[in-house]
């Protein structure tokens, strides 16, 4: 659990850092490297991976929409066959990033073995 | 075991990213484009973040502020000229810039390599009608003035400034969406923008349009639906204004010549496309005989294709040399339109023909020389090359000629090698447009107008004036070709093998339409024939000319007393329709009614008690517009041959034609080979279509109107009404729908003051107080370009309702007070 909630923090917080400057994938990279150190089981490694960019893309997106009025988030999710609705937009935003962390993070878990 | 594992996530991993970060087909590359670090997320803007700011620009040589008001609208304070522009291109980038390269790559021909292969006869098209080609003539011969290189080189500098300043976060949301960089600003792009104006204006020729017409029809029926001059003329410059030339060769002028060179025997099957009836612009000018205050009051509102960003830009440039307001086009520097301590002006389409088709005649297969007075000139091949994104680069080996480029030949267009058309345009010739508006900007008086004008080549443009002091003026500018009146070169398709229909030379700028402090005390135009049959030099103008806005706008500003600014406002948004007041009476009285159901003779009596104002929630010009369309289809259907392209007379002709001739072949449909229709018959026949149509729409009768004008924005609620039906759009410039204005409610259409129809409208309306030394403005849209911002389209609404807001006419800085939003000052 210790080991679940580090990661999550660390993946999170590097990516945060390093976001501003590099290319999204950074994101794997970092990912990688917390799956390799946290040795945790499988799941945890990709499901702790996933969490982390989850809540950092959906919680700084969100964050930005707001203080839009979510009149751009509003725009874009009816540009894309979200219906308008800007939760969908978030949810895409925060899984699609995850998936990425996730298996990048298990990826790295895996290759410690 | 183990290592299967871990290639098999390796390999997800790498395939998701690679995916992710791809662009794929139509949309965009999803984790570029929603990672919140870099994606389109930094484009929401937080609007309840203004404050002042500071920067440090490298390359300009003072310190500029620039104070933004209520409306975002920017105020530069610069201390010399070239820091004002470097400013304009600066502030204009910040918040323009997607705009400037989507519109300077549509006139370049570029717009494939950011769209791909679909777009790619479009960029054809651009290039072969010469854009580029009339681009880098101009930015060659504006090169040549010092001070106006200087002061285009500030602009683009200043664009590449904030350029310079952008990181991929900070893209505008399209980059994002369409996935591509802004490229660097040069003096060529400001020349593209102002060429892509010139073509937008310069589209109303209908030369092959004529000749295809007389060849299938003759001369007879031709002069009959085209004719030059209608009797019901209110020309800009009134009837039986008495002409001075200054033309002192008179065979230059070039009457009667008898040399029938026209080619009117054979029939061309490509046009240019252009919309059906021309939507235009109004300006007008009352002198202060008129007006309440003593002084003028000018107003202008310039009819275009309504989208988001908008046309123009509006901004306050001030320098020691001046300080002016108005609208501004994104990517030139100057302001186009509007006023400054003063003078102020306007400008209208004038609608000249300022185009020309010659018909090629090439020596042989390999189109290495045509034929020119019985010599073989060597033609001048150059290979276009078209990037196109995702696939190979496209060429297209395009001919220059003494005319210019030929447009249509085998390779587009025309299947017919024989049928090469050269075009000739004003636009192609070395002109300083610039410089005109520059000497506006700081022009102080009459003469400095006239002076300004004299550089003005292409498009024409009847520019609207009014000084502080009391003058009001209005002058059709441009360069316009002397042409053979015998002949009627320009009118027609001319032949490429003589020089006899060559342009004769020019008419001097001083011999174009004027008109000064008229007696009558206004000035104004309307996109109608600048004069009467009487003025010297012949120019084909039929068909372009509108024949309803002039005559409502006359009558109003001359029976109008103590005109002021109310007055000029309610004018500007006048919804009344002067084409159904006289073509309903028509249409009634040739409606045969022993036919009509219940329902449908409703629709008669609404129509009959109808008082031809377009209101909004009208139900009566919703009728009218259907029966008058379909009318028309079946009335001009012999020119709806796609083999053989012709124009649909205007409006007025097809009023009269209809009140006068009972029996013409016109009426009959053609692809009706066994009946012979009657104008009753094809009347009848339109009407019917009414229901129909309406039916098709989804149109649902309401018995009380709607109190509550916010329903429109659903796009679910059925059309009840005129402004329903005919359902307004400012359309994004990616035709993208979430970034449209969708549904906007108002009334209007062409032919009306308030010209707005489904795309087009007054894109800006200005009303210049010179008694105050104030001005009123509003235009559909916002100041800002970014979708994600409140000020993108943040004045529709009141454009639609008829509404204006004060201009903040800064005398000096620090005027604005509580109207500001934020102070940016910039340093080198």
């Amino acid at each position: 659990m210790k080991n679940f909630l580090l990661s999550v923090l660390v993946i999170a917080l590097f990516s945060a850092v390093l976001q501003p400057f590099l290319p999204w994938y950074i994101i794997a990279v970092v990912a990688f490297i917390a799956g390799y150190v946290f040795k945790q089981p499988a799941l945890a490694a990709f499901g702790s991976g996933f969490l982390a960019i989850f809540l950092l893309w959906l919680g700084y997106a969100a964050v930005l929409s707001h203080a839009n009025n979510d009149l751009l988030a509003h725009k874009v999710a009816t540009l894309l066959p979200l219906h308008g609705s800007v939760i969908g937009l978030l949810l895409l935003t925060g899984i699609l990033g995850g998936l990425v962390s996730g298996f990048a993070s298990l990826t790295g878990r895996l290759a410690g073995n | 075991m183990k290592y299967l594992k871990f290639t098999t996530s390796l390999l997800v991993t790498l395939a998701l990213i690679a995916l992710l970060n791809s662009k794929l087909g139509p949309a965009p590359p999803f984790a570029r484009f929603l990672n919140p670090f870099q994606g389109f997320w930094q484009n929401a803007e937080n609007s309840g973040a203004w404050k002042d700011d500071e920067a440090k620009v490298p390359g300009l040589k003072d310190e500029v502020k620039v104070y933004f008001d209520e409306r975002l609208v920017p105020h530069v304070f610069a201390r010399n000229d070239q820091d004002m522009y470097f400013m304009q291109g600066y502030i204009t980038a910040k918040y323009r810039l997607w705009q400037m390269e989507i519109q300077t790559a549509n006139a370049a021909g570029r717009i494939s390599e950011i769209i791909g292969e679909r777009t790619i006869d479009v960029d054809r098209m651009q290039r072969r009608i010469g854009m580029g080609y009339g681009a880098e003539t101009a930015q060659t011969y504006i090169a040549k003035d010092p001070e106006s290189k200087k002061l285009i080189d500030a602009y683009c500098d200043g664009v590449n400034a904030y350029i310079k300043t952008l990181k991929p976060k900070d893209y505008p949301i399209e980059y994002k969406l369409l996935d591509y960089q802004p490229e660097p600003w040069t003096a060529l792009k400001v020349a593209l923008l102002l060429k892509n104006m010139a073509n937008m204006l310069s589209v109303f020729e209908y030369d092959i349009e004529n000749t295809n017409f007389v060849a299938k029809y003759g001369q007879q029926d031709f002069k009959a639906l085209y004719p030059d001059f209608i009797d019901a003329e209110d020309p800009i410059v009134p009837k039986g204004t008495v002409w001075q030339t200054h033309n002192t060769n008179n065979q230059e002028m070039a009457v009667n010549t008898g040399n029938a060179s026209k080619l009117t025997a054979e029939t061309f099957p490509c046009i240019i496309s252009k919309p059906d009836e021309i939507t235009g612009s109004n300006n007008w000018a009352v002198s202060g005989s008129k007006t309440k205050s003593g002084k003028p009051i000018l107003c202008n509102d310039p009819h275009l294709r309504l989208s988001l960003p908008s046309i123009w830009y509006e901004m306050q440039l001030v320098s020691p040399n001046m300080n002016v307001y108005g609208a501004t086009l994104p990517g030139s520097p100057a302001v186009i339109i509007g006023f400054n301590d003063s003078i102020s002006w306007g400008v209208t389409n004038g609608g000249r023909d300022v185009r020309d088709w010659y018909k090629v005649k090439f020596k042989d297969a390999s189109r290495s020389e045509y034929e020119y007075n019985g010599q073989w000139l060597k033609a001048e091949k150059k290979v276009e090359v078209y990037k196109v994104k995702g696939k190979a680069d496209f060429l297209d080996t395009v001919i220059y000629t003494r005319y210019g480029i030929v447009v249509f030949d085998q390779n587009f267009g025309t299947a017919d090698s024989k049928k090469n058309l050269a075009m000739r345009w004003t636009a192609h010739l070395p002109s300083n447009e610039f410089k005109t508006f520059y000497q506006l900007n700081c022009g102080k008086n009459y003469d400095d107008y006239i002076n300004a004008l004299k550089n003005y080549t292409c498009p024409a443009q009847n520019f609207v004036f009014a000084s502080r002091s009391g003058d009001i003026a209005i002058k059709e500018q441009g360069r316009f070709p002397l042409r053979d009146k015998a002949t009627e070169q320009g009118k027609y398709v001319s032949d490429g093998t003589t020089d006899k229909d060559e342009w004769k030379g020019f008419i001097p700028s001083e011999d174009n339409p004027t008109s000064k402090n008229p007696e009558r005390g206004f000035v104004s135009s309307a996109n109608q024939h600048p004069t009467d049959s009487t003025y010297p030099y012949y120019y084909p103008g039929l068909g372009v000319y509108e024949n309803y806005r002039n005559r409502r706008i006359n009558k109003i500003l001359t029976e109008g007393k103590e005109i002021d600014v109310d007055f000029m406002k309610k004018m500007q948004t006048d919804n009344y329709n002067l084409l159904a007041a006289e073509a309903v009476p028509v249409l009634i009285s040739l409606l045969n009614k022993s036919s009509l159901t219940d329902s449908e003779k409703k629709i008669v009596e609404t129509l009959s008690k109808w008082d031809y104002f377009n209101n909004p929630h009208e139900v009566a010009p919703i009728y009218f517009d259907i029966w008058w369309n379909e009318l028309r289809k079946l009335l001009w259907d012999e020119m709806a041959d796609k083999n053989v392209p012709m124009k649909q007379p205007n409006f007025y002709v097809t009023v009269q034609f209809l009140k006068n001739d009972s029996t013409s072949k016109f009426y009959d449909i053609v692809a009706t080979a066994d009946k012979k229709e009657t104008r009753g018959d094809i009347v009848l026949m339109a009407f019917k279509r009414i229901e129909d149509t309406l039916r098709k729409k989804d149109f649902t009768e309401v018995n009380e109107p709607y109190d509550n004008d916010e329903n429109y924005t659903k796009d679910d609620l059925k059309p009840h009404d005129w402004a329903g039906y005919k359902d307004t759009k400012i359309s994004h410039l990616a035709m993208l729908d979430p970034f449209s204005s969708l549904h906007v409610n108002n009334g209007g259409n062409i032919g009306i003051i308030n010209a707005t129809n489904t795309t087009n409208g007054p894109s800006w309306r200005m009303i210049v107080d010179e008694g105050a030394m104030k001005a009123y403005v509003v235009y559909p849209g916002g100041e800002s370009g970014n979708p994600g911002s409140a000020y993108y389209d943040n004045m529709v609404k009141s454009w639609a309702d008829g509404q204006y807001f004060e201009a903040n006419f800064m005398k000096e800085a620090n005027d604005l007070a509580g109207k500001k939003l934020f102070v940016s000052t910039f340093r080198p």
